[in-house]
């Protein structure tokens, strides 16, 4: 199909053209980046080669000053009158050193298990062991130092490479006033970016990489250092979030009398099912058997409605006994709930990015209207849901339409209603509320985003649509609407973005209320990941899964950025707008 | 001009109801149109005053549920039946005033000293400037000088406030402090690592917008718990909370670099270009070309920063955790309201609301020009 094809057809087949379009070349797009990143990879090694290769060069053709630089760092330079550099150098070696002999090798040899002496209580003394967390942490800061080392060592080399290139042409080396000097002039960057890097390094970086690798250890609750160790267990936690639940099967002996027992069955699928049974030895035997090793069971009904069931584990043992009133009650399972709390967080973030995006766009465009007066009053008035702090309105809101709040005593007092509506008991209701409050947070910004672009559609588009007899409702589809979406086009996404991880309004008016039944982990109707994620690591203290939640949610985040950035059209080129 | 006469002076109207073709002089054309217009505008009144009510209620029931006598909790009915000052009053209990506090002892004289001196010095040399060019504002000086002696004046009363028994107080201070140092830190950080983003090309330019827009997409409160410890180590917890809450905010804070990118963006390059030729360090492009150009994104990073630490609940309640001294008020009234005992605190959680809600609002307002630009232009860019 050539354009002109594309062209005659009506708007719909038009999308579904594009989206046929899309789909056609995902594979050949898929087997694009694939190539591009083995490509990379090759790059990568290669350079790595070349750049082994030519540090073997600098060392062999090098003057003796470069070798020795080479053990002590900053020797090359000092000893060719550029002292400062040379001294740097070697204070940093020192450091290093002295970090990594007294402190960072025994945290670095630990990483690995994470630490093996508990702590324990000998007579009154606590003897304290090791402790995971710290081991873990100064662990990665180590590697941290290492690298920088090796970076900054390499540097070292190069210095030396160039300082003989250039005394080889005749001219002369940097002072150390001309080092300082360019830090303010050619150098300028590296002045500027130095505490912004060092403050996201250790702030933001090594933390970020600390709780991925939490991702992958069982630091939670029942392993909390330092009374406690915690290790590695490789993607488990991953699995409990996304496929199965993490219990094995479990039976429990939950009353038993001389003649009959009551039995827990937690199965594979989270279900838990009750039974009674008239052998309770069978059902004691069973439940011992599954402590200690994995365990299997099979039901089968009988003709007269018990079941048979047949208990056996990996070292074949088995039991099989009678059972009754077979009863299946669903358990909460974090998979189950991470998929709902998900969905919520698409469903709330669509509504927060586009019912806000077009009425505050309409908004923008009633008071900008000509002939409209107090544009100035209606716009502050509006703005003051932004001026405000968010935990003042919106904490006052959420109270106002408590059960006891004022709206519900209001209308109560009218004889509108008679119970108090439902609006943070009720999950449906908690959350159109919640969007509809959102709606009254968020307009003003729209509206201000709005306006200002507004202004700047050249009014003649409008003035020609006119003549030609177009109404406001055509001109809106056809100009405003199609201006706006593409210069504001990233903005929707990072606004979609942002509102996945908008903690402040779900928090404050509704702390993710109310609580599901059917949801594990404390999460509530209306909580976003964001929000559970807080729940798991304030409340609940189960740090592994709020990291793997916060790795889930870099990745939503991540695959809507990728996707979306190829549908837009601005943004490619960021040197286009200077 | 034979031909002109021959287009007809009215307007031709189909009218499909009637299945006829109408002509319609172009007064009453006109006429309907206003009328028309009229309708629409009207319309629109009508939904803007409703919109302005839904928009401002909450604020004036804040308002005048903090004026309430009954006591309780939520009643059902706006107006309170007896007024009183007594849920101000509360906030206030316990507070005292001294100048005292400047001069108790030998490292508090010597920052008095340094601080009040500092302040004059540059209030009289602004009022002594001479202005450079004849386009310059006359105002402008006295503007700034204005502005020195209102920060001078806060350092000051900030200082001679004593709020060991006042809760309130005590955490406005506290988020004051917190709000006047961000002010200052993140915006030394936004602009030095915009300036260079915009400005620059260097190696690792590319690398570290990408790591910073892929660490963008990390939720914030992942690393909570690491950051607590980080700063439990410093000793920045409970009692040093207000030290490590400015820590915290203000280290990162450079990755919130894009508004004021965008910003600098625009500034022509040619500027930074003829200057260095005429033999301009960067250093004195940024300081005295670039920096004057950009106050309007100055200004909007400066409200950003000191706004941002009065809402913030999340991370202080938890460095703070358990410590009432170092709350914010975000976190005091927050606990009066939901963990406390809320029947009885709550018109003073509104009284404390309103008195927050004040200067913040006033500050915004005062500089809503400078927000909508930074909105706006950073919608546009992305």
């Amino acid at each position: 199909m050539n354009d002109l094809d594309f062209l005659r057809l009506s708007k719909p087949q038009q999308f579904v053209q594009k989206l046929k379009r899309f789909f056609l070349s995902l594979p050949r797009k898929l087997a694009g980046a694939l190539k591009g990143l083995v490509m990379r990879l090759v790059g990568l090694v290669r350079g790595l080669g070349s750049f082994l290769a030519d540090l073997g060069r600098t060392y062999v053709k090098g003057d003796w000053k470069t070798k020795v630089s080479y053990t002590v760092m900053g020797f090359g330079s000092a000893a060719r009158g550029q002292w400062l550099r040379g001294l740097l150098f070697f204070v940093f070696q020192t450091v290093f050193n002295l970090y990594i002999w007294f402190f960072g090798r025994t945290y670095l040899g630990k990483l690995a298990t994470l630490g093996t002496v508990e702590t324990a209580k000998k007579g009154r003394v606590t003897v304290y062991g090791d402790n995971s967390f710290l081991i873990l942490l100064y662990g990665v800061l180590t590697i941290f130092f290492i690298a920088a080392f090796i970076y900054t060592w390499y540097v070292n080399i190069k210095q030396n490479k160039l300082s003989e290139m250039v005394l080889k042409s005749g001219r002369k080396l940097k002072s150390a006033r001309d080092d300082m000097a360019s830090l303010l002039d050619t150098q300028f960057h590296k002045t500027l970016l130095a505490l912004p890097t060092l403050g996201v390094t250790v702030f933001t970086i090594l933390p970020i990489i600390f709780m991925i690798l939490v991702a992958f250890t069982n630091y939670d609750n029942q392993h909390q250092p330092p009374g406690k160790l915690f290790t590695w267990v490789g993607t488990a936690n991953f699995e409990t979030l996304l496929t199965s639940p993490e219990s094995d099967v479990r039976f429990e002996v939950t009353s038993s009398t001389a003649d009959s027992a009551m039995l827990t069955i937690t199965a594979k699928n989270g279900d838990i099912l009750t039974v009674n049974t008239a052998d309770p030895a069978a059902a004691v035997e069973a439940a011992a058997l599954t402590q200690n090793s994995k365990t299997e069971f099979t039901l089968t009904q009988q003709a007269d409605g018990s079941y048979q069931i047949e208990v056996f584990n990996e070292a074949g043992e088995s039991v099989s006994f009678v059972g009754k009133d077979l009863q299946t009650v669903k358990t909460p399972s974090f998979s189950y709930t991470f998929r709902q709390v998900l969905l919520w967080t698409l469903i709330w973030a669509f509504f927060a990015t586009f019912l806000n995006y077009f009425l505050g766009m309409l908004v923008a465009i009633m008071i900008n209207k000509k002939g409209i007066r107090f544009k100035k009053l209606w716009r502050t008035i509006l703005v003051m849901t932004i001026a405000i702090p968010q935990f003042i309105s919106l904490l006052y809101v959420s109270k106002m339409f408590a059960a006891d709040g004022l709206v519900n005593g209001m209308l109560m007092n009218w004889g509108w209603i008679s119970q108090p509506l439902p609006f943070w008991t009720d999950p449906s209701w908690a959350r159109v509320t919640i969007i509809a409050i959102n709606v009254w947070i968020g307009i003003p910004y729209l509206m201000l985003i709005a306006t200002g672009i507004l202004m700047n559609i050249p009014a003649d588009l409008y003035e020609s649509a006119r003549i030609d007899g177009a109404n406001a409702f055509q001109t809106y589809m056809k100009i405003t609407l199609p201006y706006m979406l593409f210069v504001t086009g990233p903005y929707l996404l990072t606004s979609f973005t942002s509102n996945i991880n908008n903690f402040n309004v779900i928090f404050l008016l509704s702390q993710g209320k109310p609580l599901g039944l059917e949801l594990a982990g404390n999460a509530g109707t209306t909580d976003l990941l964001i929000t559970w994620l807080y729940k798991m690591t304030v409340t609940d203290s189960n740090y592994k899964l709020a990291a793997v939640m916060g790795i889930l949610v870099f990745v939503v985040c991540a695959v809507i950025n990728l996707v979306v950035y190829n549908f837009i059209p601005s943004v490619k080129n960021e040197e286009d707008f200077q | 001009m034979a031909k002109k006469n021959h287009i007809p002076e009215v307007d031709i109207v189909v009218d499909e109801k009637a299945g006829v073709i109408r002509e319609v002089q172009p007064e009453t054309r006109l006429r309907s149109k206003k009328g028309h217009e009229r309708r629409v505008n009207t319309t629109i009144y009508v939904i803007l005053i409703l919109m302005s009510i839904v928009w401002l209620c909450p604020f004036v029931f804040l308002v005048l549920q903090s004026f309430r006598g009954e006591s309780g909790g939520q009643v059902a009915y706006v107006i309170p039946k007896q007024w009183t000052l007594d849920n101000y009053r509360f906030l206030f209990e316990g507070v005292a005033f001294s100048l005292k506090a400047l001069v108790k002892d030998l490292p508090a004289i010597i920052l008095t000293v340094i601080t009040n001196a500092a302040g004059i010095a540059g209030m009289v040399a602004f009022l002594r400037r001479k202005p450079k060019n004849p386009f310059e504002e006359k105002s402008g000086n006295l503007k700034n000088a204005l502005l020195v002696f209102g920060v001078l004046l806060v350092i000051n009363v900030m200082r001679c406030v004593d709020s060991t028994n006042c809760d309130f107080v005590r955490w406005f201070m506290n988020t004051l402090t917190i709000a006047l140092f961000c002010a200052v830190i993140q915006t030394i950080m936004v602009l030095s690592v915009s300036y260079t983003l915009s400005r620059m090309r260097f190696k690792g330019r590319k690398l570290i917008m990408n790591v910073v827009l892929v660490l963008g997409m990390f939720p914030g409160f992942l690393t909570m718990i690491v950051l607590y410890y980080l700063l439990k180590m410093m000793g920045l917890t409970q009692a040093g909370a207000v030290p490590g809450l400015i820590l915290i905010s203000c280290a990162s804070s450079g990755m919130s670099y894009y508004i004021s990118k965008g910003f600098f963006d625009t500034i022509p390059k040619s500027l930074d270009e003829s200057a260095r030729i005429d033999g301009a360090t960067r250093f004195h492009v940024f300081l005295k070309i670039i920096m004057p150009m950009a106050k309007p994104i100055v200004i909007y990073t400066i409200l950003m920063a000191f706004m941002g630490p009065w809402g913030d609940y999340v991370f202080a309640s938890y460095v703070a955790f358990g410590h009432k001294a170092s709350y914010n008020v975000a976190v005091g009234l927050y606990r009066w309201v939901n963990t406390n005992d809320y029947q009885g605190y709550f018109t003073r959680f509104c009284a404390g609301g309103v008195l927050v809600a004040i200067p913040i609002t006033a500050l915004f307002m005062a500089l809503q020009k400078y927000y909508v630009e930074g909105v706006t232009g950073g919608a546009v860019k992305g």
